[in-house]
């Protein structure tokens, strides 16, 4: 009965909410709560169920690299002996939380490899493509390719973290009609093959983004990570009208002008994010089909999360590898395997929305791309929500505009020393004097980004690059602009009230707060997430 | 205080107690019930002229092990893998896994057959407590008939603690495989050691076909194990194990091909088992390259004189990784 459902997985689902309706859940942090939301006037988002993995993803990964899409020749047909071979890979941030092993990353890099052996190409590099983001540490790398990989590669120093400062190691290839500078790692650039190995958990990532982005630097980065950009992109999950993905496939074109070959793979996986049974199961289930048995872990997880301290509940949750399944790969030219691959992204994260409300609420996970094995610092929670759930639409908004957003998180007034360092100062510095996105980029944004610890601290350290916090406070540029007010419930007052958001002790203190905007008897929609899902507004 | 003895006078009392022990003895087995014991308190004897009846032996390849494959004796095996064997084995072995990650791919009760080289008493112990949980359920250790079940109480303790079920391999006989092939179809893995015996000089031998016959039978796939460091700790020759680190790395599970002979399916498997060495003595690329080229150095080592064999061994020690590239934060 189980498999059988599982082979058959349910669509997403909208859920009117009227009286009978069980409290739903909300993500909050490292810990959840249940909240009744008003009968007649709300509905809730579910996610589809997760679309069974392929059988046999090996092979299906050998029989993508030998049946490439577009007009690039198989991989084994451009290996040959004596060439450069530059493998890049996305970094820690994707797919979130990170994969059980083997990570397809692993899987992908080891066929490729196994064909660069078999064709006697010797000239080998790896570069893990993660641009303006902390390096990767070696546990860190040593799963996303494996054991087998990093002991062959790491220890010569062919297996590396992408430097965007490096003077040394990035060359500009040209500049768009648009004047955009088109920057890449200069190893990468001068390879006679880029292979790109992508895992794509939401709409946004790969295509042009991979390389354009991954392999850049803030020359280039610059040019689309801007608070124009971002408020002309809606959303910027939507390729068709995202000004984001216009500036990357132009800075793309350019790369495929230059004459840079690249031969992209990527990947999809399902929203198999808590695993169908297990310990956190429960999370990926509709609220009415708890079973006592789920219904008395959670009890027993709230019990216990309630004692523990921020950084024990913290391990806890990073120790968690969601068991995502491959559903599907495509190899070849870049924008050819790209179309392909947001269609089974959309085939696992589409939900048909009609309309929408006056109010969207959405509990924040643990989780976001910038924080794995780290604080999710105040900064992160915005852009989660205002940047990332907020966009998962297709058409326009869950909110109509001058609508109110309530968020549930906790919200410390904590970042990570080493790895956020300059949120901090941005936190402290820059948001204590404006929340406007154009007028921090204006004001500050070149200081943090030429600042020589900063610099330092990225190239050598783990630090995120300086000009990060000022890309997440623009990610939710879009959402600042289309929302009459950001309410986060539970979460830290003073670090609430420096985003420029007001904090609510409850959920339906919150609603009363939002009265002041969107008038008495507001709608309510409830993006029910993770696992992802996307909306698709009518 | 005791009165220091002269050597002599200690010769003498040493006399004066053996003799008083073999005296009991001896007075013991001439106690009258015992001596004048008969049929049924003793074993009949056979009438003269007749032919004894064959008396059929329970050591050996005939030694029946299904009671330890029942629930009481699977219960003792898990609780004896875990304590005292898994703490025995990390104090002796250390081991480091590589490529287990690669089995993931393995339907859930899938039967597997598990082939791995051989150097020490310590290889079975050490992959029994690193196989996955899901086969270290249902798993039988093929052992040598003539080594493990030579007696009724070795046998039944290599039964009981490590699954084990006899292989006859002096004789050429189906019965042991005929057995086992019956246990994979019912779901359990095999795990075998097919060179047949320990390595007398730390390189390998040549694999026998049992392994790869019994996976095109029952068709299940092979996963190809490569051992290092296990030769260090107990091997051939040696009666008492010094530590040593040990290295376990899992090859990709090798399926049979329809039509194909045991023979070349054997030789799949040594080949992948001698990849993994080579990889765990350079590393995965270098290995890799080496496969396509065909130049992957056997497990046999050179035909060459025994001390130049044993000087050949030294190069093989895996690169250790002192220098770690980045800082643990």
């Amino acid at each position: 009965m189980a498999d059988e459902r599982r082979r058959n997985p349910r669509p997403g689902l909208v859920l009117e909410v009227d009286r009978s309706t069980p409290p739903a859940l909300f993500h909050y942090g490292e810990g959840f709560r249940l909240e009744k939301l008003p009968a007649g006037r709300s509905r809730i988002l579910y996610p589809p169920e997760p679309l069974p993995g392929l059988n046999n993803p090996d092979q299906h990964i050998r029989d993508a690299l030998e049946n490439p899409l577009g007009d690039s020749p198989p991989l084994s047909a451009l290996l040959t002996s004596g060439m450069k071979l530059t493998i890049a890979f996305d970094d820690i941030s994707l797919p979130l939380p990170p994969m059980r092993s083997p990570d397809i990353r692993q899987r992908v890099i080891e066929a490729v490899l196994d064909l660069a052996a078999q064709h006697g190409v010797d000239d080998v590099h790896l570069i893990a493509a993660l641009a303006l983001h902390r390096r990767m540490t070696e546990s860190e790398l040593r799963h996303a390719v494996g054991d087998r990989v990093y002991d062959a590669f790491a220890p010569s120093g062919n297996l590396y973290n992408h430097d965007a400062e490096d003077p040394e190691g990035m060359t500009v290839i040209g500049i768009t009609p648009h004047g955009e500078e088109v920057q890449i790692n200069r190893r990468a650039a001068e390879s006679d093959l880029i292979v790109y190995v992508n895992i794509n958990l939401v709409a946004m990532d790969g295509g042009w983004k991979s390389t354009a982005t991954g392999l850049s630097g803030y020359t280039a980065l610059r040019h689309h990570h801007n608070p124009q950009t971002m408020v002309q992109s809606r959303s910027f999950m939507d390729q068709e009208n995202s000004e984001l993905h216009k500036s990357n496939w132009r800075q793309g074109k350019v790369l495929k002008e230059s004459g840079i070959q690249i031969f992209q793979i990527e990947t999809t996986v399902n929203n198999n994010t808590f695993g169908h049974d297990g310990p956190l199961a429960m999370l990926q289930k509709r609220e009415w089909e708890w079973t006592l048995r789920d219904r008395a872990t959670f009890i027993g997880y709230q019990t216990g999360l309630r004692r523990m301290n921020p950084s024990t509940k913290r391990k806890i949750f990073s120790s968690w590898y969601s068991p995502y399944e491959l559903t599907s790969i495509q190899a070849g030219e870049v924008e050819a395997v790209h179309k392909q691959t947001t269609e089974h992204v959309y085939k696992q994260q589409l939900v048909n929305v009609e309309g929408q409300t006056d109010i969207l609420t959405m509990g924040i996970p643990y989780i976001c791309p910038y924080n794995v094995n780290s604080v999710m610092n105040p900064i992160l929670v915005a852009c989660l929500g205002l940047g990332y759930f907020f966009n998962m639409y297709r058409g326009k908004p869950l909110v109509r505009k001058g609508g109110v957003v309530i968020m549930t998180h906790p919200t410390p007034w904590e970042f990570h020393p080493v790895h956020h360092p300059s949120y901090i100062d941005f936190f402290e510095r820059v948001l204590s004097q404006t929340k406007n996105p154009t007028e921090i980029s204006q004001r500050f944004e070149k200081a943090f980004a030429e600042d020589e610890w900063y610099r330092h601290l990225y190239r050598t350290s783990y630090a995120y690059h300086g000009v990060h916090p000022f890309y997440m406070w623009y990610w939710c540029a879009h959402a600042l602009d289309h929302l009459g007010r950001v309410i986060i419930v539970g979460g830290n007052p003073d670090a609430v009230r420096r985003l420029g958001f007001r904090p609510a002790t409850t959920l339906h203190d919150a609603f009363e707060i939002a009265t002041d905007v969107v008038g008495s008897q507001p709608t309510i929609t409830h993006y029910h997430s993770p696992p992802i899902l996307m909306a698709d507004v009518q | 205080m005791a009165q220091k003895l002269s050597s002599r006078e200690l010769r003498r009392k040493t006399k004066q107690i053996r003799h008083a022990i073999d005296g009991t003895r001896r007075r013991i087995i001439n106690l009258k019930f015992i001596r004048t014991a008969q049929f049924p308190y003793r074993a009949p004897s056979t009438p003269k002229g007749i032919d004894p009846h064959p008396t059929e032996s329970k050591t050996g390849s005939s030694f029946q092990t299904s009671w330890a494959r029942r629930t009481p004796a699977r219960t003792i095996r898990m609780l004896f893998s875990e304590f005292p064997m898994r703490p025995i084995v990390q104090f002796f072995a250390k081991p480091a896994m590589i490529g287990v990650e690669t089995l993931s791919d393995i339907p859930e009760y899938q039967p597997v057959i598990f082939v791995a080289n051989h150097h020490s008493h310590i290889d079975t112990p050490l992959l029994i407590t690193s196989l996955p949980l899901r086969w270290r359920k249902k798993l039988v250790v093929g052992a040598a008939a003539d080594y493990f079940f030579s007696t009724r109480i070795t046998g039944a303790l290599s039964a009981l603690f490590i699954g084990a079920i006899p292989i006859e391999r002096k004789k050429i006989t189906r019965k042991s495989s005929d057995d086992i092939a019956e246990l994979i179809d019912k779901g359990w893995s095999f795990m075998v050691f097919p060179e047949g015996g320990r390595s007398p000089d730390g390189w390998g031998q040549p694999f026998r076909g049992g392994a790869a016959y019994l996976s095109l039978r029952c068709k299940v796939p092979i996963i190809p194990i490569h051992l290092t460091g296990t030769g260090a700790i107990l091997r051939k020759g040696k009666n008492l194990p010094k530590r040593s680190e040990t290295t376990i790395n899992f090859g990709k599970p090798i399926w049979p091909i329809d039509g194909e002979k045991s023979r070349s399916l054997a030789k799949r498997v040594e080949i992948s088992v001698a990849q993994l060495a080579d990889e765990t003595s350079s590393n995965w690329w270098e290995s890799k390259k080496r496969l396509y080229e065909k130049e992957t150095p056997t497990l046999h080592g050179p035909q060459a004189s025994s001390w130049r064999r044993a000087w050949d061994l030294s190069h093989l020690k895996r690169q250790q990784e002192n220098n770690r590239l980045w800082p643990k934060i």
